[in-house]
């Protein structure tokens, strides 16, 4: 059949699987939102406020789904307001195809009105780009991108599609799904090798990472961790990809990890390495990071392994399918010392954290925000974050309902990310979902909340309001002399009616009493809730490892 | 890590942006490149670069790596084993009497060519090893060199090997 460029592009998104996508349209994208119109029977479009909540929509639709998630925005300003989000996935390794629209082949390079080289612009921050000047290139390229998107490490790929191809006419002929391109099985005797490795190690330790998500291997790791003799961490982005209701799992390693995750880390004599880049903010000062560890990394880039730590053996390929090899060849071994060793680190670290929570007097601190939130979410709840404090606690203090229910900003850090990804994920999966968010972050993409009232998203949004940029102002007063600068906000803001001036509920919580009311009136009203949760300016998030610091340095009281 | 100087060929898409796409790369993971060339192939499909640089075993194997990501790079070699290297070079001197004779004789002796010839310059060209380029243009400098471009390494592997093998 004889279909124009835009009913190709939507054709051919229906042909991939495509059930939603985040956009917002303009002069370059009308032919686009044209041919919506005409499918929206087939494909849902999502209205966001600002094209940079339309990307990070399509983000955590895709964390949240393991799909690969679209946005669409029209030329120039469009297509730039998607570039945080667009870096935000890439940086965490999550598949997306970026839609933009361009100016006719005719007005490129004139600086014609809206018109941006965006596949210049975004050529570091995608996984591949393309701008499309032919008609009869549009599908295939289209199924290129969704095959990039998701093959090997999944990452984002922008198609710029100039106006004119839009609108010229071709021959469509719907094809399948394209599969994602198959991952080399590692060789046997690397396999070998890692089972010998880890057949001798006495102190061995499983570090999983992003690359683990929504693999399905949690399981697996506990009962490979029992067999071993191995206890578990994770990157921050490894979070909620292992069951944390048994006692080998340690949770996050690194700046903010937990003590008995770093410690017994840096005490290894093996860390095996599942789908962990050793990013700076897990290892602090790479030159004194693991020192007496042999390192096993497992990973599908072969640019990763040796990229950020020298490690002994690294297997490039499949990695679910080198885990499983290699969990089946190692020998059983109890190595109750190193538990042991391990269970009293887990003791240090509790009785630290009482000593802490003892010390705070404040009407309402995080830990009991968080206690509240663990016990009163509903099951399967997707718990979205920004960018800072709150962000850290969160990955301290919940308890995640299992894999890809941890939407968050690892890599890129992108403050403002929280409110569209959380948005993205209902609109992916329809199960409850909860933001975890602070006064400057929320600040920043706030404009989203017209968004969720408009699709009746019920994301209970937890506002940890401060008053100060917390993150920033806990390094100006351990590194800076307590030189605030530009971190106290003093804003007027109030944010219980500017919740209901769009449309949502506001309310506000002082103290635990308030706060647990309020969240179970928020999961039970089932419509967009900013719960507006004072808490202290000083609050600290702790542990912390001092930047470029080592394991050693951990500050665990101020 | 010792540093050394290693040459790479690179075959690539031959389409429009994609020397765009490998040298971003290089800017975006701090390599430094001392020369880089490009050209058509025995297939037209296909572009081969040849970049000369510096680096660590580290910076090599990154470099190979992050190649190897590049949805437009087809195949990366280093090559080993002392490939041959060939790089040609146009230069402009002076063309003073008290130092004419001089200059013939070095473009004899280093097999260069006289390409264009007036009474104040005279280019010359010059092709071999890229030390060779360095030492032909050490002899010129008192000479009073005017300009001067090099092309870059081209580099191919001794012997019958190349890079496809299919």
């Amino acid at each position: 059949m004889k279909l124009n460029g835009a009913q190709i592009l939507i054709q051919t998104l229906i042909e991939q699987g495509v059930t939603d996508v985040f956009g917002y349209p303009g002069g370059q994208v009308i032919n686009i939102y044209d041919a919506l119109y005409e499918y929206k029977d087939k494909i849902n479009h999502v209205l966001t406020a600002h094209e940079q909540g339309a990307a990070h929509a399509a983000d955590g639709y895709s964390r949240a789904t393991g799909k690969v998630g679209v946005c669409i925005a029209t030329s120039g300003p469009g297509a730039t307001n998607l570039v945080t989000g667009i870096a935000t996935a890439m940086l965490d390794s999550i598949p997306m195809v970026a839609i933009t629209g361009n100016v006719p082949c005719s007005l490129i390079g004139k600086d014609s009105f809206q018109e941006i080289d965006i596949t210049g612009v975004t050529l570091p921050i995608t996984k591949h780009n393309y701008f499309v000047n032919k008609i009869e290139d549009l599908a295939d390229t289209l199924r290129e991108a969704f095959a990039i998107a998701k093959s090997g490490r999944p990452g984002p790929v922008l198609v710029d599609i100039p106006k004119d191809v839009q609108v010229a006419k071709y021959d469509f002929e719907p094809q399948s799904v394209v599969e994602k391109m198959p991952l080399p099985k590692v060789k046997e005797d690397l396999i070998d090798k890692a089972v010998e490795l880890i057949n001798g190690a006495q102190k061995p330790y499983i570090y999983v990472g992003g690359g683990a998500a929504g693999l399905g291997m949690g399981s697996d790791i506990v009962a490979f961790a029992e067999k071993i003799g191995a206890v578990i961490g994770c990157s921050f982005m490894g979070l909620s990809s292992v069951p944390q209701d048994n006692e080998r799992f340690l949770g996050m390693q690194g700046m903010h990890g937990h003590y008995a995750s770093s410690m017994s880390q840096n005490e290894a004599d093996l860390i095996l390495g599942i789908g962990v880049r050793f990013s700076d903010r897990a290892t602090g000062n790479v030159a004194k990071f693991a020192k007496q560890s042999k390192i096993i990394q497992l990973d599908p880039d072969s640019a990763e392994v040796n990229k950020n730590v020298r490690v002994d053996l690294g297997l490039v390929g499949d990695v679910e399918d080198s885990f499983k090899r290699i969990a089946a060849k190692c020998a059983e071994s109890a190595k109750p010392d190193w538990f042991a060793r391990v269970k009293q680190l887990k003791a240090e670290e509790v009785q630290f954290e009482a000593e802490i929570a003892e010390a705070n007097d404040a009407p309402l601190t995080p830990k009991q925000v968080f206690e509240i939130i663990n016990a009163e979410k509903p099951a399967n709840t997707v718990i979205a974050t920004d960018v800072g404090q709150h962000q850290m606690w969160t990955a301290q203090y919940v308890e995640f309902d299992g894999p890809r229910r941890f939407v968050s900003s690892g890599g890129l850090g992108t403050m403002g990310f929280g409110l569209g990804a959380a948005i993205g994920s209902y609109v992916a999966t329809k199960d409850p979902v909860v933001l975890i968010t602070g006064d400057g972050s929320f600040g920043m993409n706030l404009n989203e909340l017209a968004t969720a009232v408009s699709y009746k998203i019920p994301v209970v949004i937890v506002l940890m309001n401060n008053g100060v940029l917390g993150m920033v102002r806990q390094w100006q007063t351990l590194f800076f002399g307590k030189r605030y600068s530009n971190t106290v906000l003093s804003r007027k803001t109030d944010f219980v009616a500017l919740a209901k001036s769009f449309g949502a509920e506001g309310v506000l919580a002082e103290t635990p009493v308030e706060f647990k009311r309020a969240f179970a009136a928020a999961v039970k009203a089932g419509k967009p809730t900013v719960i507006d949760v004072r808490i202290d300016k000083d609050e600290m998030v702790l542990p912390m490892l001092p930047p470029g610091g080592a394991i050693s340095d951990i500050i665990t009281k101020v | 890590m010792e540093t050394n100087r290693f040459v790479i060929a690179v075959y690539v898409d031959n389409k429009a942006g994609v020397l765009t796409r490998v040298t971003a790369m290089f800017t975006r993971r701090n390599f430094n490149i001392d020369t880089l060339t490009v050209g058509e192939t025995e297939r037209s499909e296909y572009s081969r670069i040849t970049i000369s640089m510096r680096g660590d075993d580290y910076v090599k194997e990154q470099l190979i790596n992050q190649l190897k990501k590049l949805y437009v790079v087809k195949k990366v070699e280093v090559l080993e084993d002392e490939p041959i290297k060939r790089e040609l070079m146009l230069i402009k001197v002076q063309n003073a009497s008290e130092h004419r004779s001089d200059i013939m004789t070095a473009v004899d002796v280093f097999r260069a060519s006289v390409i264009d010839y007036s009474s104040e310059g005279m280019c010359i060209e010059v092709t071999g090893n890229p030390s060779k380029i360095d030492a032909f243009i050490k002899l010129m400098q008192p000479f009073g060199i005017l300009e001067m471009c090099r092309t870059g390494v081209v580099a191919l592997e001794r012997g019958a090997n190349t890079l496809f093998t299919d």
